[in-house]
């Protein structure tokens, strides 16, 4: 069983997401050992890039600090080197895909594995262009992980069945960001990847930010994703963003779980 | 991998909620492109509605001027609303409109390519929303009204470096959130496929016209066609029938702003290297992590940080040529042609033009060089007189 899927070995999974560099390492470090602290079952880690097409302007704000405060791909491998000391925790990196094609697919996921990493996102490698990034991830034992999205239709069993690690379901059309309301059949989506793929975990994300919003969506899948919301705490607190965070994650751990 | 590649470059990098949405479009691409009453009206468009053919015209003055090759300008500035933008939103609107789609997104630079889109959606009884960089809005406000008056929305993109790319980040934004009834209307041989495809077949009419104009003046091909790159619409256009024949030299124009040598350039080719941005691969400027650089130029619709992949292929064949062009290069030409021919070129064709300043002279009198002029340079007088120094605000 690979580290991901120990992730949702344990009741529902909450999966935060924190840019890396946002408002400095240090800080980013001390957010990761909160949510760890708190019980988050799998840690999402972005490499900020300049210009994050999929993300809303939460996201967008939080790479443009982290990118201002001199944030580079080399130093995310050094926090986490640093960070897989003491925390277990699987961890993914959520980036773009010139980020990992420029620094060399091969020599990125290399690093990525050497330094204890355990995923990659790449919210703009779809089903189509995901064959240039699997099989350096497969040589050095990463999962490189699907989305799905509301707007998936008929493509959602040939994604599934070639899933590694688990499914993201993408809640809603649009940006990250924060939402009021989910209103997509995720349920439904949710049952057409077990169908293809009865093994493959699913975590819903995009839009989630209140613990009743992660219990009905994990209630749906197997876990929820939350960004947005935790990115707005660093933007609010900076380097006293830590213990917030912390506190956020135990209240949709609990929410989770309880 | 998927379809839509020129040599390595190309592809469909987008987010998953996009894939339907552009395998649609390709589709019905694939349906239309060649059925009899798409290209009927799509032909009555562009001659009754846009005003081609546009004129392949001989600039005697400047022949005799520069002393060497016979010197031939493609007067895509002609086109109604004045820029060659018109032939692709016209293919693209039409193309949405029998695809059931009622509202038209885009991004502009310049302006010229939003000018477009809200012209087309204006005749086609669509709806319009245009994204700008706020710095352009401020560089071509007078575009920005006539989008207002033509009944589009112009939403100005404060993000990034609130220019061209960061207006096609926010109208792809846009079209995650809302593909139903949406269509993006992309200005340039860029993102996904199939747009590089399908721009490139509506721009393609320049080089179309351009080869039968020239055999019925001078009964020949030209030794060079010399274009404009910012994305790459015109050039394309502009290079794509003379690709099979091996005589023509294909000379694209990249924008260097204060030269390939500063931080201040948009020349692509000069000083990009390979990426994945905008839902292509193809060649980028950006720094050594992959975090794409921040262009400029003076020349608002070239001021892109990429090129499309179907040029990233010709110049990794060699089969045409990619020349940086300074501001001040382009600025002496808008001038010069003002002056010798009485034709006030776009700024963003001023690169064309001044680049064949340079090659024309080298060349015999016997050949013939074709310079496309992409768009007229009525919205860059503020901005020129600005650059001269004199205090002229619209």
């Amino acid at each position: 069983m690979s580290n991901i899927a120990q992730a949702f070995a344990h009741g529902k999974a909450f999966i935060p997401f924190l840019t890396c560099g946002d408002p400095d390492l240090a800080t980013t470090a001390a957010c990761v050992r909160a949510c760890a602290d708190a019980g988050a079952s799998l840690i999402e880690l972005g490499i900020p890039f300049s210009d994050p097409t999929a993300e809303g302007p939460v996201i967008q704000g939080a790479n443009l600090r982290a990118l201002t405060g001199g944030v580079t791909t080399d130093k995310i491998f050094d926090l986490v080197r640093e960070l897989r000391r003491d925390v277990t925790v699987p961890m993914v990196f959520m980036t773009y895909a010139n980020v990992v094609f420029s620094y060399g697919i091969d020599k990125f996921l290399s690093k990525a594995a050497q330094v204890g990493m355990d995923g990659l996102i790449l919210p703009d490698v779809p089903f189509e262009e995901k064959e240039e990034f699997a099989p350096a991830c497969r040589k050095y034992g990463l999962d490189l992980i699907s989305l799905i999205a509301p707007t998936s239709e008929g493509r959602i069993a040939r994604i599934a069945k070639a899933a590694e690690g688990f499914v993201y379901c993408v809640s809603s059309l649009g940006v990250t960001g924060v939402r009021s309301e989910i209103t997509t059949d995720v349920g439904a989506m949710v049952r057409l990847v077990k169908e293809a793929n009865p093994a493959i975990p699913c975590a819903v994300g995009f839009g989630i930010s209140t613990p009743e919003q992660a219990r009905r969506m994990a209630y749906l899948s197997d876990g929820a994703i939350v960004g947005s919301a935790i990115v707005k705490l660093l933007a609010q607190y900076g380097k006293d963003a830590p213990e917030h965070v912390g506190a956020y994650a135990k209240s949709m751990t609990e929410a989770l779980r309880g | 991998m998927s379809n839509g590649r020129f040599g390595i470059h190309g592809g469909q990098y987008i987010p998953e909620t996009l894939m339907n949405a552009v395998l649609e479009l390709d589709a019905a691409y694939r349906k239309f492109k060649d059925d009899p009453e798409f290209v009927r009206e799509l032909s009555y468009l562009f001659n009754e509605y846009a005003g081609r053919p546009s004129r392949l015209y001989f600039a005697e003055k400047m022949t005799r001027d520069l002393g060497g090759a016979k010197i031939y300008l493609k007067r895509e500035d002609l086109n109604h609303t004045g820029a060659h933008k018109i032939n692709n939103v016209l293919g693209q609107a039409l193309l949405a409109k029998k695809m059931g789609k009622t509202r038209l997104i885009a991004e502009t630079g310049a302006g010229q390519h939003g000018v477009a889109t809200a012209t087309a959606a204006a005749l086609m009884g669509m709806e319009c929303v245009v994204f700008m960089g706020e710095e352009d809005t401020r560089r071509q406000a007078l575009n920005v009204y006539r989008m207002r008056l033509l009944g589009a929305e112009v939403v100005p993109v404060t993000t990034g470096t609130a220019t061209l790319k960061d207006a096609v980040s926010e109208a792809m934004r846009e079209w995650t959130s809302r593909i139903d009834d949406t269509h993006y209307c992309l200005g340039s041989v860029m993102g996904p496929h199939p747009f590089p495809t399908i721009v490139r077949d509506f721009q393609a009419v320049i080089s179309r016209e351009i080869k039968s104009q020239l055999q019925e003046k001078e009964g020949r091909l030209p030794d060079a066609v010399i274009a404009c790159v910012g994305g790459g619409s015109n050039a394309i256009g502009s290079f794509y029938h003379f690709i099979p024949d091996a005589s023509v030299r294909l000379i694209g124009c990249e924008a260097a702003g204060r030269g390939v040598d500063t931080f201040e350039t948009a020349a692509t080719i000069a000083t990009g290297r390979l990426g994945i941005f905008h839902g292509m691969k193809s060649y980028f400027c950006q720094d050594e992590y992959g975090q794409i650089a921040p262009v400029y130029s003076i020349s608002a619709g070239l001021d892109y940080p990429g090129i499309g992949p179907e040029h990233a292929w010709l110049h990794d064949t060699g089969r045409a040529e990619y020349v940086p062009v300074t501001d001040d290069e382009a600025v002496d030409a808008f001038e010069y042609l003002a002056r010798t021919e009485g034709i006030i070129p776009a700024v963003e064709s001023a690169h064309a033009v001044a680049y064949a300043r340079k090659l024309a002279p080298t060349m015999g009198r016997d050949q013939i060089v074709v310079i496309t002029i992409s768009g007229r340079g009525d919205k860059d007088c503020a901005a020129i007189a600005r650059y001269r120094g004199e205090d002229l605000h619209e």
